[in-house]
């Protein structure tokens, strides 16, 4: 097997691998896109469907989805808006682009994202008779991380019909009992907005005293998670807040969205 | 016969990559706080290591031995993009969970330990056999970690509730710490540490010993 050090063998080899190895990853890439696609539109659904705790066991989730309406809504206006396609817009990527999300002073800033997207997506669920529940993007920093997720609210635009995040990194067992079911099971019921439209919703620390008046408006801290908590708790009011989707929901409420 | 045995069951205990020659921690430690996500990371490494030994070997005598490293390299992360690729296909959910550790087996040291130090200089066959006791190896010290994590961590094994939590109405409340990284190096030295009670061979000599008081003469 001649010398194997000269330049052009070492060049020939180089050469043949590249292209060899290039085909096999190419086509391996190109081959399963189509697969890859779909799995990533079916999680986007699961994820939709599971955070405002509408997923059902043992359905498709396109069947569970063709009852479920996606809608691009402007945040500085409040109302319903063609600007986006809603079939590629990319919520997460857009509020890191310029031209399609505004920086947030620090005390506008209650969630601490930095940055605040001007469109976002949100998915209406409907029922017998219109509207039935109305699922919103939620997303805030906790502890550690920005955490994801999804509030429902009822038809009456003021009550909660489930919460749930699909991406964090607080601590598992301390903040990372926000996916615990029990507690995220506390926020179904709970009312959004007061009588002078502020949104009261929040999370207090230790347990909710269920005798006085605000307990509709208020849901356990988690113990051991006092920060998540304190995160959440922001993350709900800002996005449920003017600089969020109220302004949305009082358009959509008098039916002028 | 035994010659195969012997390729395909020495790495996992007589040299476990994992145990003997501390290889391949980063994985281990990151990804068996679940046992379906550490299961498929076996898979994709036993893989790996299989096919890119397979494929070194076949090709041995005509690597140049100045660009050998790049060579091997080159066949390793092709080998990783299309399990990746694949894992996206048929088990986005593990792959998601495995985010960007099925990328980094191309940096696992024992893929590129064995391409360098076994297919270089070995026949196709008892390369792939090596890969893949290197790969079992792994999976099984993998597979221990999982079991113990996942069980006493959350309570489940496969997302399946054995324990039933403190926190959803049952009595088993979790070690949280079996959660985190760090608890894997724990377990994985106390691993090691029976190995080497059970295999005393596997025991290193001391790299230095500390002398008894050097001090001389009255001052002690």
């Amino acid at each position: 097997m001649g010398n194997n050090d000269t330049i052009r063998k070492t060049l020939l080899v180089a050469f043949i691998l590249c292209i060899v190895c290039s085909v096999v990853v190419s086509s391996a890439a190109v081959l399963l896109r189509p697969a890859q696609q779909l799995n990533k539109e079916l999680d986007k659904k699961t994820n939709i469907l599971a955070a405002a705790g509408l997923l059902q066991e043992g359905v498709p989730i396109a069947e569970q989805f063709s009852r479920v309406s996606t809608r691009a809504v402007s945040l500085d206006t409040g109302r319903f808006t063609d600007e986006v396609d809603i079939a590629t817009f990319d919520q997460r990527k857009s509020s890191k682009d310029p031209a399609l999300s505004e920086t947030l002073s620090a005390d506008r800033d209650l969630a601490k994202i930095g940055r605040r997207e001007k469109f976002a997506l949100v998915y209406l669920v409907e029922g017998e008779q219109g509207l039935d529940k109305l699922i919103l993007p939620i997303k805030g920093y906790g502890l550690w991380s920005t955490l994801y997720g999804f509030i429902a609210i009822e038809a009456d635009l003021n009550t909660v019909a489930g919460i749930g995040f699909y991406e964090h990194a607080e601590t598992p067992g301390l903040g990372g009992e926000v996916d615990n079911p029990l507690w995220k099971a506390q926020w179904i019921g709970k009312q959004v907005y007061d009588s002078d439209g502020k949104a009261a919703i929040s999370v207090v620390k230790g347990a909710v005293d269920q005798s006085r008046p605000e307990a509709v408006y208020q849901i356990d801290g988690l113990s051991g998670a006092t920060l998540t908590g304190r995160g959440v708790d922001n993350l709900v009011k800002f996005w449920l807040g003017e600089q969020g989707f109220a302004p949305f929901l009082a358009n959509l409420r008098a039916g002028d969205a | 016969m035994s010659k195969v045995k012997e390729t395909l069951f020495t790495p996992v205990f007589n040299e476990n990559p994992i145990a003997l020659q501390i290889l391949g921690i980063c994985s281990a430690l990151a990804v068996t706080s679940s046992l379906q996500v550490s299961l498929v990371m076996c898979v994709a490494l036993t893989l790996v290591t299989a096919f890119s030994n397979l494929f070194v070997s076949l090709i041995r005598n005509h690597i140049p031995g100045n660009i050998r490293i790049i060579v091997q390299m080159t066949i390793i992360a092709s080998l990783v993009i299309v399990v990746d690729q694949i894992l996206k296909a048929v088990a986005y959910d593990v792959s998601k969970q495995l985010s960007v550790f099925v990328g980094l087996i191309i940096t696992n040291c024992i893929v590129m330990g064995r391409a360098e130090a076994f297919a270089m200089k070995n026949p196709p066959v008892p390369s792939f056999l090596d890969g893949l006791g290197n790969g079992l190896g792994y999976s099984i010290i993998l597979i221990i970690l999982a079991v113990i994590r996942e069980l006493f961590g959350s309570g489940k094994l496969m997302g399946i509730e054995i324990l039933p939590l403190a926190s959803t109405g049952g009595w088993y409340v979790p070690n949280g710490m079996l959660l985190l990284p760090p608890s894997a190096f724990f377990l994985i030295g106390l691993i090691i540490w029976a190995l080497r009670v059970w295999k005393k061979d596997q025991v290193e000599a001391p790299d230095f010993k500390i002398a008894k008081n050097t001090a001389t003469g009255e001052i002690a």
